[in-house]
């Protein structure tokens, strides 16, 4: 769950919140609130901390942490 | 039709001499220099390695840490003064007053290093790499932005921009929403955190700084004749302005009354002042007569007083051409001495210094001034402070692009 974790560094830094309120259900906007510059920081930080880019049009169907998890744990593979 | 009547209930302050208003206004008071050498940066390749910077600011002891992230020090500064200025003035902005209390706020230069920070991740990391807060933690308005994000306040918001007068500007324009009756309550000032690389570099180009860079606490020495350039300060000056009425129908402790406000143009060159001072003089002037006030009724004059040669002497004549006969009797000085030049909060700072004299009864001194110059020939209240009746008082601000302003501030006798 090394990618998890990684994420969850992410979101505590950008979104000040708890490491044990983050689950992989967690819906990035609704209970975690993050705003749009939120995400686009987010995205960023991930790409610089993975080293891989990011379409645009993939990062909005990121609705919940776990929607990430599984496009890194994809990516990664590829990789 | 009467005047709608404004008083100031509420001071916050930031400041290289502390970051509250009794440590603010003690250390005036004693003449004790916030300059010192500048650490938070590698500055030896300056020509001026010194400064006024502000020490042991915790944004997070007023804003969350969150929203702090979001803001570039120069706004965290304006929230952290906002915040202390509406404690002091014992105001909550609730749902019933909201829409009546309005923000104004500016900076000089705005979020200087957070662009400074930003391009150089575009340099070295390309454009993928610049943040997506740049724009909204740099604009020069999100200082007021910001504050009314903060407090609730949705009524009038927004930021005079006037260099090193952006503070008594911004003030003077919260003034005239609550006489207008846009308003009831403004939380007004300026806010500047300018001491960066890039700053420092184009001031020391202009070559209008002090480089007595082995004497950090004697280098503002403004009105003496051994004086060499301004030295930068840093900080935020909030005040809360109120509709006398509204002040004392809550039972608001009242600093004093505002009563007058003007504002002119040089028209003559970007950086030099009008050698004359012909358009500081009109500022004064304006706002003694909007405050209608004569010349011998002002105490006390917080002057711009740079520790420029060329400002220092400009400003004193300004002086003498309003206060004529009287000019030699009224107690001036200059609180840069202990601040530094504070930019778009320096019109703030000082305007608070000068609300606290009428207040106290007590002028703050002008520090380091030991040479006297024969171009500055008035009573500067050399180093000590000065116990001393205050009826009223003045302070006024110049800036680059030739702005001048001036606030006239009164005892509130009923």
């Amino acid at each position: 769950m090394a990618i998890l974790d990684d994420l969850k560094d992410i979101i505590v830094d950008i979104l000040d919140v708890q490491a044990q309120e983050i689950t992989e259900e967690s819906k990035l906007v609704e209970d975690l609130k993050a705003d749009s510059l939120d995400i686009v920081e987010m995205l960023m930080q991930i790409e610089d901390k993975f080293g891989l880019q990011i379409p645009e049009s993939t990062a909005e169907d990121f609705k919940t942490v776990k929607d990430v998890v599984d496009y890194l744990e994809k990516r990664l593979q590829e990789k | 039709m009467k005047r709608r009547r404004v008083v100031v209930t509420g001071l916050g302050v930031i400041s290289p001499v502390g970051n509250d208003l009794s440590a603010f206004w003690d250390n005036l008071i004693r003449g004790k220099s916030g300059v010192r050498s500048i650490d938070k940066f590698d500055a030896s390749q300056l020509s001026t390695r010194i400064a006024a910077q502000v020490l042991d600011f915790t944004p997070e002891n007023y804003i969350n840490r969150k929203d702090a992230r979001r803001m570039d020090r120069s706004v965290q500064f304006a929230c952290g003064a906002a915040r202390m200025a509406l404690e002091d003035a014992n105001l909550t902005i609730t749902d019933e007053i909201a829409e009546r209390a309005g923000v104004w706020i500016g900076s000089g230069i705005g979020g200087l290093e957070t662009m400074e920070d930003q391009h150089q991740n575009l340099l070295n990391k390309g454009p993928g790499s610049v943040s997506p807060f740049l724009i909204p933690m740099m604009i020069s308005n999100m200082a007021a932005g910001q504050v009314s994000i903060m407090t609730g306040a949705q009524g009038p918001n927004g930021c005079t921009v006037t260099a090193c007068a952006t503070g008594t500007n911004s003030i003077g324009e919260a003034f005239r929403f609550i006489q207008r009756d846009d308003a009831d309550i403004m939380i007004t000032g300026g806010t500047e955190a300018s001491v960066t690389p890039l700053g420092m570099a184009g001031f020391c180009a202009m070559k209008a700084m002090s480089t007595r860079n082995d004497d950090p606490a004697g280098a503002s020495r403004p009105f003496d004749r051994e004086r060499d350039g301004f030295v930068m300060g840093e900080g935020s000056g909030i005040l809360v302005l109120e509709e006398l009425e509204h002040a004392l129908n809550r039972n608001a402790r009242i600093y004093g009354e505002l009563l007058g406000y003007g504002a002119t143009a040089d028209a003559y060159h970007i950086v030099q002042p009008e050698p004359s001072g012909d358009g500081a003089a009109r500022a004064l002037a304006l706002a003694l007569s909007d405050a209608g006030k004569r010349p011998e009724d002002i105490d006390y004059i917080n002057a711009h007083g740079t520790s420029t040669e060329i400002n220092d002497a400009m400003e004193t004549m300004a002086i003498k051409r309003v206060w004529g006969d009287y000019a030699s009797e009224v107690a001036v000085s200059s609180t840069k001495g202990v601040t530094g030049h504070m930019l778009g909060a320096a019109g703030a700072v000082e305007f608070m210094a000068a609300i606290l004299a009428c207040y106290h009864n007590l002028i703050p001194p002008t520090a380091n001034y030991m040479i006297p110059d024969p171009a500055c020939d008035l009573d500067y209240v050399p180093n000590q402070a000065r116990p001393k009746l205050v009826r009223a008082a003045v302070s006024d601000s110049l800036g680059f692009g030739g702005h001048n302003a001036a606030l006239v501030v009164s005892k509130y006798l009923g």
